[in-house]
């Protein structure tokens, strides 16, 4: 297909990503085959094309060989395709003039035993995006501006750590709790392992300066039932008992937390004589009933079971600390703790779990295969070391239930389009490169809303999000991706609303025009899904970079 | 008070703090003791559960 340009000089970097991808396809086959493609004016192997050798081969090509298209063959976008438009920018390329291939996730890595077929594949994939990238256009970024208001969402320990983190920065901070006061989890705990530090001191510390900063405004008792728009401009309606109020949000920060398990039906729980460590810890805060003397804890009830596969990794630390002060108020109490593995990770957990054996804090392990079993006034539970079933004296049982996800959570998903896991707990945008943002920009999330986390873990994740948050606060504006729908053929348009209608993210209205009802796209919310693009039975609407020409251009390429 | 910021260790804690602090505007200044930064994630290969290319 002919371009517009007469010119095209199309530079090819095919990456070995050490022996991700040279050790299971015939590099210098496609080395040399790259040459022969259309438009290819240079081409050239990298050994890691992402290091700083690799980016300035890049750019030394972009300016030596008057490359004005540019096709990295390596991984993934989703990682490193930033990294090379960068690279591209800085050479006086507009970074939109980049194609990348990635020929090691869905190549390399799933051929691993087809070298031939492999190759092959890898020189299909090549030569569709050479294909594509030929007929690329230069785009321009979008610039929008940022509300200076941040949303906090949920007033537990993450969520107040984020509030005054942010506050404390200078933004406006909007904290909305459902619930009818401040502290979450906390205000039910007892103390805080392993400072034993007072868990209602440490809530009231914080309330306090929440309270008090003329940053903050705290909406309690209320929810938030709409959040329209995208990064920098949300509208957002919360529900307060006085009314509904509108407010302009640049940033969200999803601090949910989560809730205990209650144990209904498990080990004869009864809220009473088998309890919760939650319970327990209410217990603890009053002073421990005189006839206590005999406590059996039983861990992963009701957790790391097919229903809830997963560790809900604080229970086996909340376990060891409540046993120990079970034995600080009651000196001659018996305490054991029955457990599948114990996860007393750091240096101050294993120190008090080391410290809990020497004040006789006894440890059996039992196989969830052969549970304990509850009894009036006793556990039994088989012993491996003795080989035998034995009968434990309980007086209380405390049963370690896992975290679970918060009530609503779906809810709050669908509202503010995140994504939530197979669990219940909200999904960040990657497990290393984001950890506390969702892929959404503008929306960040911390604490138990993602994944059970310990009061330190919660404060530093607070604080993490805070930080992330300000970013764009900082800024002021954000640049947003110019790859999105665009209004290739207005006259095609006849205003049907059809991709209004599908478009998943409001990105979409429709305008009266001089020319009649057409489609007109918010720029900044449009993510480029193409969604409307192909369901567009008029051919109206088409996506930057990712055309009809391009496409059938790539369909072409790879059918030759 | 001067606004810059000093960021000790290439490793990959101090690169994000480093990258964060300056996308805010802050001048950060990392020093790393060693030739390269990247510190221990640079001599991983690949990373779990997403198996992303450590470097």
């Amino acid at each position: 297909m002919p371009n517009k340009e007469d010119n095209i000089r199309i530079g090819v970097f095919v990456c070995h990503c050490g022996s991700n991808i040279a050790g299971y396809l015939n590099m210098e086959e496609l080395g040399a085959y790259v040459e022969t493609l259309p438009h290819v004016a240079f081409a050239k192997r990298n050994l890691y094309t992402c290091s700083e050798g690799g980016i300035n081969e890049i750019k030394k090509a972009i300016k030596e060989q008057n490359l004005n298209r540019v096709v990295v063959a390596s991984c993934t976008p989703r990682t490193h395709e930033p990294l090379f438009r960068s690279s591209c920018a800085e050479a006086g390329l507009n970074p939109y003039l980049f194609e990348m291939v990635n020929i090691r996730d869905q190549c390399s890595w799933v051929h691993m035993q087809q070298k031939d077929d492999g190759t092959a594949k890898a020189k299909d994939l090549i030569r569709m995006g050479v294909a594509k990238a030929a007929l690329l256009e230069p785009q321009v970024p979008i610039i929008s501006e940022v509300a200076q208001r941040a949303l906090v969402i949920g007033a537990g320990i993450a969520g107040m750590t984020s509030t005054l983190a942010l506050a404390n920065r200078g933004y406006e901070v909007v904290l909305v709790e459902r619930g009818e006061r401040l502290g979450g989890m906390l205000n039910q705990l007892n103390k805080l392992g392993p400072t034993m530090a007072d868990a209602s001191a440490f809530a009231d510390e914080k309330v306090k300066a929440i309270t008090a900063h003329p940053k903050i405004t705290v909406f309690t008792k209320a929810r938030v039932t709409e959040a329209q728009g995208f990064i920098g401009k949300y509208k957002v309606d919360i529900e307060t008992e006085s009314g509904v109020k509108k407010i302009d949000i640049g940033v969200i920060i999803v601090a949910t937390g989560g809730r205990l398990l209650v144990p209904e039906g498990l080990y004869n729980y009864d809220g009473k004589k088998v309890i919760t460590q939650l319970e327990a810890e209410t217990l603890l805060k009053q002073g421990l009933d005189k006839g206590v003397n005999n406590v059996v804890m039983i861990q992963c009830a009701g957790g790391r079971t097919k229903e809830r596969p997963y560790c809900s990794r604080i229970c086996c630390q909340t376990a060891v600390k409540n046993a120990m002060l079970i034995k600080e108020q009651n000196p001659q109490a018996r305490v054991s703790i029955l457990y599948r593995d114990m996860q007393m990770y750091g240096v101050e957990n294993e120190e008090m779990f080391r410290d809990s054996k020497a004040k006789g804090i006894r440890y059996i392990k039992y196989e969830p295969e052969d549970p304990p079993q509850v009894s009036d006034g006793k556990v039994s539970v088989y012993h491996s070391l003795l080989g035998r079933k034995i009968d434990l004296a309980a007086d209380l049982v405390v049963l370690s239930t896992p975290i679970v996800s918060q009530d609503g959570a779906e809810a709050t998903s669908q509202l503010l389009r995140v994504p939530i896991d197979d669990n219940g707990f909200f999904l960040e945008g990657h497990v290393k490169l984001r950890p506390l943002d969702f892929a959404t920009d503008g929306v960040f999330l911390a604490g138990s809303a993602r994944f059970p986390a310990n009061i330190r873990e919660a404060v530093a994740q607070g604080l993490g999000a805070a930080s992330r948050a300000s970013i764009p606060l900082s800024k002021g504006s954000v640049v947003v991706e110019p790859i999105i729908s665009i209004l290739a053929n207005e006259d095609a348009c006849r205003g049907c609303g059809l991709c209004v209608a599908l478009c998943p993210y409001g990105a979409l209205e429709i305008k009266k025009t001089d020319k009649g009802r057409k489609v007109h796209i918010i720029d900044v919310a449009c993510k480029g899904c193409g969604v409307c693009a192909s369901t567009c039975y008029q051919h109206a609407l088409s996506v930057n970079s990712f055309t009809d020409d391009q496409i059938n251009a790539q369909i072409n390429a790879f059918l030759e | 008070m001067s606004k810059d910021i000093l960021v000790i260790g290439g490793g990959i804690a101090g690169i994000q703090s480093s990258l964060d602090l300056a996308e805010m505007g802050v001048k950060v200044h990392l020093v790393e003791k060693l030739p390269s930064i990247g510190g221990k994630m640079a001599q991983l290969d690949k990373t779990f559960p997403t198996n992303d290319c450590a470097i």
